[in-house]
C-alpha cells in the first residue's frame, strides 16, 4: 500500500473494533445503505506518498511564472508580509481550530478577532465590525443588503469607480433578489456629484462608492455623503485598507457601512484567494450586520472574556429570515492582518502608505515623461493611477511580459471606451530601479 | 491576558520598511488626509510575537486537543498541504495574469491544478461538472441555489419555494432565501430523513427543489433518497445535496448516482483543509449535465495542445460569484489530500470515520440515550434530556469535557433532538483517543448524578470560566475604545 490515508488505526485495531461494534466486515458497517446505491468504480488516481505528491506539485507550482516584476494591482496588492506573520499564523493551535463556538476553549480565536475587530474600526474611524467576511466584493454586496433592509427601500446608486470585478459580482447576486440597481459613471475619474444629485431620491437605499476609485483617484466624498443622508439613503463604502495609512478615514466622511478587501494586509496574492472581506459601521447598524462578531464580557468571577455575540442575527437562529447566510467566514486571514497592523505599528503603517504614494508619484513622472503618454484622470492618486497611451493597453501588456513585466492592468478590459487605458499600481516592494526598467520598455514599445 | 492595546509604549516599533529619506512622498490637500494615524499597536517585534503565542495558547485545536464536533470533520489536517499551499509559484500568482494578453503561460500550474481538481471532484461526487469558485460552504449553497433559479428560468418554469426539512443546517433555508426563494419547512422523521406524508404535502409544480443532508444530519443514510428524487424530477425540481456529511460516504456512494443534481462541498471538512478558527473554507459546487451551462463564470478548460485557458463565454450563466477562481490556496491543500489518499484511501477514509463513530456509539449506549436504535454513521448523536433529571444539562457536560482536556462534541443541534450531542471523531482518531473520550464521558455522566454543582461549575481549568452571554448582546463591547 503506497497511499497515504492520515488512519490512526492499524489492521489488528481495525479488526478489534469492528469485532466490538459487531460488524464482520467494513461492508457490513454499510449495511444500511441499499447495494444500488454504492458505486465500485471511482477512476482515481492510486494514492501516492507525501514525497511523490510534493514532488509533483512542485512541478505544477514551477509551470507558473516565478520572476515577474508585477505592476498589476486592480484591488489586488501584491504588498510585503513579514516573516512573523507566517509564523504567527501558521501555529496549529490557530490553523486547526474550528469556530470558537465554545468560547472557554477558544480564547486566542476570539480575543484575536476582538482586537482585529477594533483595529478595523479605528483603520476605518467606524465604531463596530464584524469578524470578516469571504472578500471585498461579497462584503461590499452584503453591505448594500443591510442597506436595503435598513431603509425599507429598493435602489442601490453604484459608482462606476467601484472596481468593476465587484461590480459584476453585485449584478450577478442581485439578479434574483428585484434590485433596482443603478451605475453611475465617473466624471473625470471622480464620483459624479451632479448625477448622484438627480438620481438621489426617496427610493434611494444606498449610494455605493469606493476610495481610491478603480482609476486610484482619491476623493473626499464628505459632501455626497451628506447629499445621500438628505434624502434617507445609507452611503456605503469599499476602501483599501492600505491607504487609510494616510487617507481620511470614511468614517470621518460620513460613512454607514464600510467595507472593503484585507488581502493587502499580511495576505500573499494566492491567485485570488483565501482573501478577507472586512465590513465596518455605527452601533445603531448592528443588528443588521452580517456575520459573526466577537463581544467582550465577563465570567462569574469578573474575569474578562469574549465570546461570539448578536447571533440572534445569524442564520443556526434565524434561519431563513436570517441577515445573511454566511457562516464560515475568513477568520485565519483576519488573524493575519490583524498580526501584520501589529508589525506594521501605528508609525509603521503610516510610512508603508506613504512609501507606496511616494513610489506611484516617482513611477507617474517617469512614466509621463515618455512622448504620448499622459495622466488619464487629473484627480490626485494613492498608488496606483490610470495612462492614456498611445496604443491599445493589451498589445503593451503582452509586449511587456515577454520581458518578464506585468505593466498594470488594461482597464478596457472593463470599461469599452478605454482600450488604451493602462493601471499600474505600485507598492514598497517595487523599487526606483525596476520601476526605471518598466519605463524604458513601454518607451521602447511605443 | 491583556489585549494588544494594553501593551507596548509609544514609539516602538516592530516591522522596518525601506528608508525613504531620499524618496519624496506627494503633498496631498488636506482634505483628502486623516488628521492623525490610526490607533494602531506599538510594541517591538518580540512582544508581538510573544503576545499571539500566548493567545495561540489559549485555544483548543486538533493539533492539540481530541475535538469531536459533529457535522464539523475535524479530521487531521496534513502538513504536506501546508507546504503545498505555500509553494510560491503558488502563493505569488496574481490572479489576474491569466486575463491579459500573453498572461495565459504565466499561470498554467495553477490553471492546471484547478482543472484537475474539477475532475477529481465531479468523478468521486458523480457530477458532470464542479465549480470551485464559492468560498465557503453556504456560499456554495447560494451558488447553487442560483444556479437552480438560472436552469427553472431559462426552462420558463414558475418556481416559487424550496423544501427544507428542520433538521438542515441553519445555512440551508438562509440560503435559498438569499436565492430569491420562499422556504417550505417539513418536519423530519426519526432518523432525521423528510417525513414522506408532509414532503409528498408540499411537493407542488412550483417546488423549485429539494435541499437534503445525506447522511442527514443525525448521521443516518436516507434510505427513500430515490424515491424522494424521483417526485422531486417529477415535477422538474432539482435536488440539492448539502455536502457536509460527505466523510461518511467518500469512495463508496456518490450523490450524483442517487439522484443528486446540484452538490456543494466543504473543502475544509471531507477534504481536510483547516479550519483555521472559523475560514478561510471553501465550498465548490458540482452539477449534473443539465445544469452545466449555468455554472459562474469563468470556466477553466484545456485546449487541444494540452494548455490551460478561461473561457469566459457563457451566456447562459449565473455570472460572476467570486472575485476570482475561488479560495485558491485552500484548493491546493485539498488537491494534495486527494492525490495522498487515491481511491483505496477515499474509502478507508469513510470506512474509518463511520467504524470510529459506531465505536463511540456502542461505547457509550449504556451511559447516555443514543437516538439511533441500530448503525450510524460517521457521526453519532445522543440527547442529554434523561439528565435532565439530575438538574445537569447537555451544555454542562460539554463544559465538563472542556476541564478533561477534550473538545466538546457539537451540542443543541440538530435542533429536532432534545439535548443533542453530536459526536463525530472522524477516521483519524486512534482507539486510544476514543477511549479516553469515551471514559471522560462515563465520568461526566456519573457526576451528573452524584455531583451536578460540579458540572454546573465547569470549566475550572480554562483561564475564564462560562461567560455572561446575555451581557455580551447587551453591552455590544465589541471594539476597544481605549489608547494604550
Amino acid at each position: 500500500m503506497s497511499h497515504t490515508s492520515f488512519i490512526a488505526a492499524g489492521a489488528q485495531e481495525q479488526k478489534a473494533m469492528l469485532d466490538a461494534v459487531g460488524a464482520k466486515s467494513f461492508d457490513d458497517l454499510f449495511a444500511d445503505i441499499a447495494a444500488e446505491y454504492q458505486t465500485e468504480s471511482f477512476q482515481i488516481p492510486g494514492g501516492r506518498s507525501e514525497l511523490e505528491v510534493l514532488q509533483s506539485l512542485r512541478r505544477l507550482a514551477a509551470r507558473n511564472s516565478g520572476r515577474l516584476v508585477n505592476f498589476c494591482g486592480a484591488g489586488f496588492y501584491d504588498h510585503f508580509i513579514p516573516a512573523a506573520v507566517d509564523a504567527l499564523a501558521g501555529r496549529g493551535e490557530f490553523f486547526t481550530a474550528y469556530t470558537p463556538y465554545q468560547p472557554e476553549a477558544a480564547q486566542g480565536t476570539l480575543q484575536a478577532i476582538y482586537e482585529y475587530q477594533t483595529a478595523i474600526v479605528r483603520l476605518t474611524g467606524m465604531e463596530i465590525a464584524n469578524a470578516s467576511l469571504y472578500d471585498g466584493g461579497t462584503a461590499l454586496f452584503e453591505g448594500i443588503m443591510m442597506a436595503l433592509r435598513h431603509t425599507g427601500r429598493n435602489r442601490v446608486l453604484v459608482d462606476e469607480g467601484v472596481n468593476p470585478i465587484y461590480r459584476t459580482m453585485l449584478r450577478c447576486y442581485m439578479r434574483n433578489l428585484s434590485i433596482d440597481y443603478v451605475e453611475i459613471p465617473v466624471a473625470d475619474g471622480t464620483s459624479d456629484r451632479n448625477a448622484f444629485r438627480s438620481k438621489l431620491d426617496k427610493e434611494t437605499a444606498a449610494v455605493v462608492v469606493q476610495n481610491p476609485n478603480f482609476f486610484g483617484c482619491i476623493d473626499d466624498l464628505s459632501d455626497l455623503v451628506t447629499a445621500a443622508h438628505e434624502t434617507g439613503a445609507l452611503a456605503v463604502f469599499s476602501v483599501y485598507p492600505v491607504s487609510l495609512g494616510i487617507l481620511k478615514a470614511p468614517g470621518t466622511m460620513g460613512a454607514d457601512i464600510v467595507t472593503g478587501e484585507g488581502q493587502s494586509l499580511g495576505l500573499p496574492l494566492s491567485f485570488g484567494g483565501p482573501y478577507l472581506g472586512f465590513m465596518a459601521t455605527r452601533k445603531a447598524l448592528a443588528r443588521r450586520m452580517p456575520g459573526r462578531v466577537v463581544g467582550a464580557t465577563t465570567d462569574a468571577q469578573g474575569r474578562r472574556g469574549f465570546v461570539l455575540t448578536l447571533q440572534a442575527r445569524e442564520q443556526h437562529i434565524r434561519r431563513e429570515k436570517a441577515t445573511s447566510n454566511i457562516c464560515t467566514n475568513e477568520a485565519l486571514c483576519a488573524l493575519r492582518a490583524h498580526i501584520f497592523l501589529s508589525l506594521m505599528g501605528k508609525q509603521g503603517f503610516v510610512e508603508l502608505a506613504q512609501l507606496c504614494a511616494a513610489r506611484a508619484a516617482y513611477a507617474k513622472d517617469r512614466l509621463t515623461a515618455i512622448p504620448g503618454v499622459r495622466l488619464k484622470y487629473a484627480a490626485p492618486f494613492f498608488n496606483e493611477f490610470a495612462l492614456d497611451l498611445p496604443r491599445d493597453a493589451s498589445d503593451v501588456v503582452s509586449a511587456l511580459i515577454d520581458k518578464g513585466i506585468v505593466p498594470g492592468f488594461p482597464v478596457g478590459r472593463y470599461y469599452k471606451n478605454m482600450p488604451n487605458v493602462l493601471l499600474a499600481a505600485f507598492t514598497e516592494k517595487r523599487t526606483p530601479e525596476e520601476i526605471d526598467v518598466m519605463a524604458a520598455n513601454i518607451r521602447a514599445v511605443l | 491576558m491583556k489585549l494588544i492595546y494594553e501593551k507596548g509604549a509609544p514609539g516602538r516599533r516592530a516591522a522596518r520598511l525601506p528608508d525613504m529619506t531620499n524618496e519624496k512622498a506627494p503633498a496631498f490637500n488636506s482634505k483628502y488626509l486623516r488628521e492623525k494615524p490610526a490607533d494602531l499597536p506599538e510594541l517591538a517585534e518580540v512582544e508581538v510575537v510573544r503576545h499571539f503565542t500566548e493567545l495561540s495558547r489559549l485555544n483548543f485545536s486538533v493539533d492539540t486537543h481530541f475535538y469531536p464536533l459533529g457535522s464539523c470533520t475535524m479530521k487531521y489536517n496534513p502538513k504536506a498541504c501546508e507546504a503545498a499551499a505555500a509553494l510560491p509559484g503558488f502563493a505569488d500568482a496574481h490572479p489576474v495574469w491569466p486575463q491579459l494578453r500573453g498572461g495565459g503561460l504565466l499561470t498554467q500550474g495553477a490553471l492546471q491544478l484547478l482543472y484537475e481538481t474539477e475532475r477529481l471532484l465531479s468523478e468521486i461526487c458523480g457530477m458532470a461538472e464542479f465549480t470551485l469558485q464559492p468560498l465557503a460552504g453556504a456560499h456554495g449553497e447560494l451558488t447553487g441555489v442560483m444556479l437552480m433559479a438560472a436552469y427553472h428560468r431559462d426552462r420558463g418554469n414558475r418556481k416559487t419555494h424550496i423544501i427544507v426539512p428542520d433538521s438542515a443546517h441553519g445555512t440551508n433555508p438562509a440560503s435559498a432565501a438569499l436565492g430569491g426563494y420562499d422556504i417550505v419547512t417539513i418536519p423530519s422523521d426519526r432518523n432525521g430523513a423528510p417525513d414522506m406524508a408532509a414532503f409528498r404535502k408540499a411537493l407542488n409544480a412550483e417546488t423549485a427543489g429539494i435541499m437534503l443532508t445525506c447522511p442527514s444530519t443525525l448521521g443516518l443514510f436516507v434510505p427513500n433518497i430515490r424515491e424522494i428524487a424521483e417526485a422531486v424530477h417529477a415535477v422538474d425540481g432539482l435536488m440539492y445535496y448539502d455536502g457536509a456529511n460527505l466523510n461518511a460516504i467518500l469512495g463508496r456512494v456518490k450523490p450524483g448516482a442517487i439522484g443528486f443534481d446540484v452538490c456543494h462541498l466543504n473543502l475544509h471538512k471531507t477534504f481536510s483543509t483547516p479550519h483555521g478558527g472559523g475560514g478561510p473554507g471553501a465550498g465548490p459546487v458540482g452539477v449534473v449535465e443539465k445544469l452545466r451551462p449555468y455554472l459562474p463564470i469563468s470556466r477553466v478548460v484545456k485546449t487541444q495542445d494540452g494548455m490551460y485557458s478561461l473561457d469566459y463565454d457563457l451566456p447562459k450563466s449565473i455570472g460572476y460569484i467570486a472575485p476570482f477562481y475561488g479560495n485558491f490556496g485552500v484548493i491546493v491543500r485539498a488537491y494534495a489530500y486527494i492525490l495522498m489518499l487515491g481511491r483505496e484511501g477515499l474509502r478507508e477514509t469513510s470506512n474509518m470515520a463511520v467504524l470510529n463513530a459506531n465505536y463511540v456509539q456502542e461505547k457509550l449506549r449504556p451511559y447516555f440515550e443514543a437516538v439511533a436504535p441500530g448503525r450510524c454513521m460517521h457521526e453519532c448523536v445522543f440527547s442529554g434530556k434523561p439528565l435532565g433529571r439530575f438538574g445537569v444539562h447537555t451544555l454542562d457536560i460539554a463544559k465538563g469535557l472542556i476541564d478533561r482536556g477534550m473538545h466538546p462534541p457539537t451540542v443543541y443541534f440538530p435542533l429536532n433532538v432534545p439535548e443533542a450531542i453530536m459526536i463525530e471523531p472522524t477516521e483519524t482518531e486512534s482507539r486510544e483517543t476514543l477511549d479516553r473520550f469515551v471514559d471522560a464521558m462515563k465520568e461526566l455522566a456519573a457526576l451528573a448524578e452524584k455531583e451536578p454543582d460540579a458540572l454546573h461549575r465547569a470549566p475550572v481549568s480554562m483561564p475564564v470560566g462560562r461567560l455572561d452571554e446575555v451581557a455580551a448582546a447587551k453591552n455590544m463591547d465589541l471594539a476597544y475604545t481605549k489608547s494604550a
